[in-house]
């Protein structure tokens, strides 16, 4: 009985994939999402909209600041549990 | 010789000249990071690299000495202060959470804005460096340096 709830299911997600993937962008088109020229802005204005001539450092302290400040607290909270793993400072 | 020392003088010797300048680099790197290819990231692992080179020559209770645990506690949370609170002062003088041009600095906007990033970079270097510092101090053993000197 699983066997069968599951191959209906199955169907009907495929079903679901085969209809959404006629949606999808052109493969290779120049218009796609993933081409949607954000850098175009990075490569342009960086300079002008940050102050720093790094566009790598713009990006990852500027426009992605979020991101770099969790991976700051991601490397401070693996420190913190590493002392807390290993709380003896002497040797032992 | 304390424990897990190395007693060659060459190694003494030019890694008490060379640990300096690479902490010199260190540092470049991290400054730099603006305008070229470095950062917080990058700079901080080379400045603890230089402690790592101390801790296997001159012994781990020589490092521990010179660096106490309560520094590096101070230091990795700071790093991490430093970041989140220039995101704080940012929204406290009326901007979003690291809108850097908001800060009330009798500078222009591109100013403001590149020395907060500088000190953004100052804090990642510092957290970076001192949970590189705290990672080898706790994987490493007195009893498992002896094998240098054999």
């Amino acid at each position: 009985m699983i066997r069968i709830y599951s191959i209906i299911s199955l169907i009907l997600i495929g079903m679901i994939f085969i209809y959404v993937a006629d949606e999808m962008p052109a493969f290779g088109s120049p218009d796609n999402p993933i081409n949607n020229r954000v850098y175009d802005r990075y490569t342009e204005r960086s300079f002008e909209e940050t102050g720093v001539p790094n566009i790598v450092t713009a990006i990852l302290a500027d426009y992605r600041g979020y991101d770099t400040l969790g991976e700051t607290t991601v490397i401070f909270t693996a420190g913190m549990s590493l002392m807390l793993l290993f709380s003896r400072w002497k040797n032992g | 010789m304390a424990n897990g020392e190395i007693t060659s003088i060459v190694i003494r010797t030019v890694s008490r000249i060379i640990i300096p300048f690479i902490q010199i680099f260190g540092l470049y790197t991290i400054i730099h990071g603006e305008a070229s290819p470095g950062g917080g990231f990058q700079g901080g692992v080379i400045l603890g690299t230089s402690i790592i080179l101390l801790t296997i020559v001159f012994g781990l209770e020589e490092a521990k000495r010179r660096i106490p645990r309560g520094l590096i506690l101070v230091f990795m949370s700071l790093g991490l202060l430093i970041y989140s609170g220039i995101g704080l002062l940012d929204m406290l003088f009326g901007g979003k959470y690291l809108e850097y041009t908001r800060l009330p600095l009798p500078l222009s906007g591109h100013e403001i804005s590149a020395l907060s990033i500088l000190c953004v970079e100052i804090g990642i270097g510092i957290t970076v460096m001192s949970v590189i510092i705290l990672l080898f101090f706790y994987s490493v053993r007195d009893e498992d340096a002896h094998g240098i000197n054999a």
